[in-house]
């Protein structure tokens, strides 16, 4: 399995949309390279036969009636919103250009 | 002053009798533990919000459903009146809810999480919210964008984490009751630290409606006390099915405080689990383990041993489920429809670069961690290597956990591989800060219900040590028989609650003490 790098590490942060300046990419790309190396032995434990298992008591089939249930008022949802506009999220410019 | 501190020290079990006695009133339950609070919190700090009228005000109300009597005072739950503290991970109306993070400071919810609601309608009054590491990322309080909370035994380590917050505030006697989170371990492995007793149901056994989720494939609500029976009593309040979280389990809840009250031992088969103990243990850790699987046995249990050769991948399999759902559940932290807002210092103001600077600005160094962990974990090419062995390794552990309990009713180890460490020990050292939850990871793995109760204390350091208790999936009740034995059995021992030898942290009784270290 491959290493963990700087550019990796660059390259996550803004798929995770987090802002890093040069000396958190540095710190960052060391410790995970530890912790990359110390979890890696997870990938030889389990043979092909061995099915995943993604919750650990699985329920099928949650349903509700089809009724409304609790609804917030656009009050309630705008609330805790950094800025809001006529009873809407206010959101910056999603593309770059004018 | 004097029969506060007595009311203080009562268990929740016996300050509810109080209160239906009516030798006591709420309002004065309440007062006493505010006063606690406002004593010693300064240097504990077990609180990032105290919620003193509010919880004043439900306290009033019990009092005079009492004072009138008839039905509606017949009616009142068992625990009403009886304080609790919430995690902060949990949202509340009417109070802030920061999730230990500078990206939600100052958030209000307008919403109760279910347990919240359950505790209301139990009219128990919420003395305020606890501290935790940021998201509940970490075993030491110390990811807290607030400051760390310190362990009341010793102010200068650390008080375990997530819940280092709930546990510290019930072991310094700031509640008598709180509601924590286990993700990992972030009930049981602060209970260890603290000398209190907390536990993780069974997955789906709480609800998690309006718990600020981490990895949903692992979290759980649970009970924090200072006794056995009372975190049974504090789980009656808050399981059972909800139709708000779809992982909640329809079964009916066991009577777990039965459980606790009739525990018994005899006859049943307790596994040591051969890879959770031994080589990485401290010395004072095992010595209170081999004594308390002596207590067991004189008990009449039969003490047998169990192999779970898979659990030497559960650390690592965490560390790429818990950071790849992690990375998930924290996307919604946008800058745009709560908490934060950060602008660029410089440069156009798209939507991208706002919650780049808001994301840099909000998250702590644990969480970022783990975003860029599971961001890897789960990317194009890595995924099948990380995130889908990981998967695979959970089924391991199931079958290791199905195997072992085909042998054994319950298991038993040391709920943490050491006592309580310094404040700033591990804090730059993430793999070492790790490993603290190396014996609670499996449970979480596997969904099956834990508990943590306090051993006693460590020959080489004098603080507590946590003995963890493991049952099959949906057999919390086990958890609650074997769990009230082995307290009662510890107690007669030390000739009290381990509690008693905790330093009192008001200056007059230390002083009165003579400094006991």
């Amino acid at each position: 399995m491959a290493a963990i790098n700087r550019d990796d590490v660059a390259h996550l942060a803004q798929l995770a949309h987090i802002e890093m300046s040069a000396e958190e990419l540095d710190r960052m790309a060391g410790e995970l390279a530890v912790i990359v190396d110390s979890v890696k032995s997870v990938s030889e434990a389990a043979g092909d036969d061995v099915p995943a298992t993604s919750h650990p008591i699985p329920l099928t089939n949650v349903f509700r009636e089809d009724v409304v249930g609790h609804t917030f008022t656009a009050e309630q949802s705008l609330s805790g919103a950094p800025d809001a506009y006529e009873g809407r999220f206010k959101v910056p410019a999603i593309l770059d250009e004018d | 002053m004097t029969e506060n501190n007595e009311l203080i020290r009562l268990s929740a079990a016996a300050l509810a009798e109080k209160l239906a006695a009516r030798e006591v009133t709420a309002v004065e339950v309440t007062q006493a533990y505010l006063d606690r609070i406002a004593a010693v919190d300064g240097k504990v700090h077990a609180f990032l919000h105290v919620n003193a009228d509010e919880a004043l005000a439900v306290a009033a109300e019990v009092d005079a459903i009492r004072a009138a009597g008839g039905a509606a005072a017949a009616e009142l739950h068992v625990l009403a009146g009886v304080p609790i503290a919430v995690k902060d991970l949990i949202v509340t109306i009417g109070q802030p809810t920061t999730a230990g993070s500078k990206i939600l400071e100052g958030w209000n919810s307008p919403y109760d999480a279910t347990v919240v609601e359950r505790l209301r309608a139990a009219k128990m009054p919420i003395l305020g919210k606890t501290n935790l590491d940021e998201f509940a990322m970490g075993s030491s309080t110390e990811h807290s964008a607030y400051g760390p909370t310190h362990n009341p035994w010793d102010l200068d380590r650390i008080p375990g984490g997530s819940g280092g917050g709930s546990a510290a505030a019930v072991a310094a006697f700031e509640a008598p009751l709180a509601l924590g989170t286990d993700t990992g371990g972030s009930i049981r492995q602060p209970g260890a630290v603290t000398g209190t007793v907390g536990v993780k149901p069974t997955y789906g056994g709480v609800s998690r409606y309006g718990a600020i989720a981490m990895a949903s494939s692992l979290d759980q609500i649970g009970p924090v006390s200072r006794t056995v029976l009372d975190s049974a009593l504090l789980h009656q309040v808050i399981g059972g099915h909800d139709p708000r979280d779809s992982t909640s389990l329809p079964d009916p809840l066991e009577d777990l405080v039965a459980a606790a009250r009739t525990g018994n031992v005899e006859g049943m088969k307790i596994g040591i689990i051969k890879e959770l103990h031994g080589e990485g243990y401290q010395a004072g850790v095992e010595n209170r383990f081999n004594e308390s699987l002596e207590l067991l046995k004189g008990a009449g249990a039969e003490i047998v041993e169990v192999s779970c050769p898979n659990f030497k991948y559960a650390l690592g399999a965490y560390y790429l489920i818990m950071p790849s759902e992690a990375s998930s559940n924290l996307a919604k932290f946008d800058g745009v429809r709560y908490g934060l807002r950060v602008l660029p210092e410089e440069g156009p103001l798209t939507i991208e670069r706002v919650m780049g600077a808001t994301r840099a600005a909000g998250f702590g160094d644990e969480v970022k961690r783990r975003i860029i962990l599971g961001t890897y974990a789960l990317s194009a090419g890595y995924y099948d290597a990380y995130y889908g062995s990981a998967q695979k390794v959970r089924t391991l552990i199931q079958r290791d956990f199905e195997a072992a309990f085909a042998k054994a009713d319950v298991l038993i180890s040391p709920t943490a591989p050491t006592t309580a460490f310094k404040l700033g020990e591990k804090l730059n050292d993430p793999l070492a800060m790790y490993l603290n939850d190396v014996a609670t990871i499996p449970a979480n793995m596997a969904g099956v219900p834990g508990l943590s109760l306090p051993g006693g204390l460590a020959d080489e350091d004098g603080l507590p040590v946590g003995i963890q208790l493991l049952a099959p999936a949906r057999q919390d009740a086990r958890l609650y028989r074997v769990g009230a034995v082995l307290e009662s059995l510890l107690e007669a021992q030390w000739g009290g609650p381990l509690l008693d030898k905790a330093p009192s942290l008001t200056d007059a009784a230390v002083s009165s003490h003579g400094g006991s270290h």
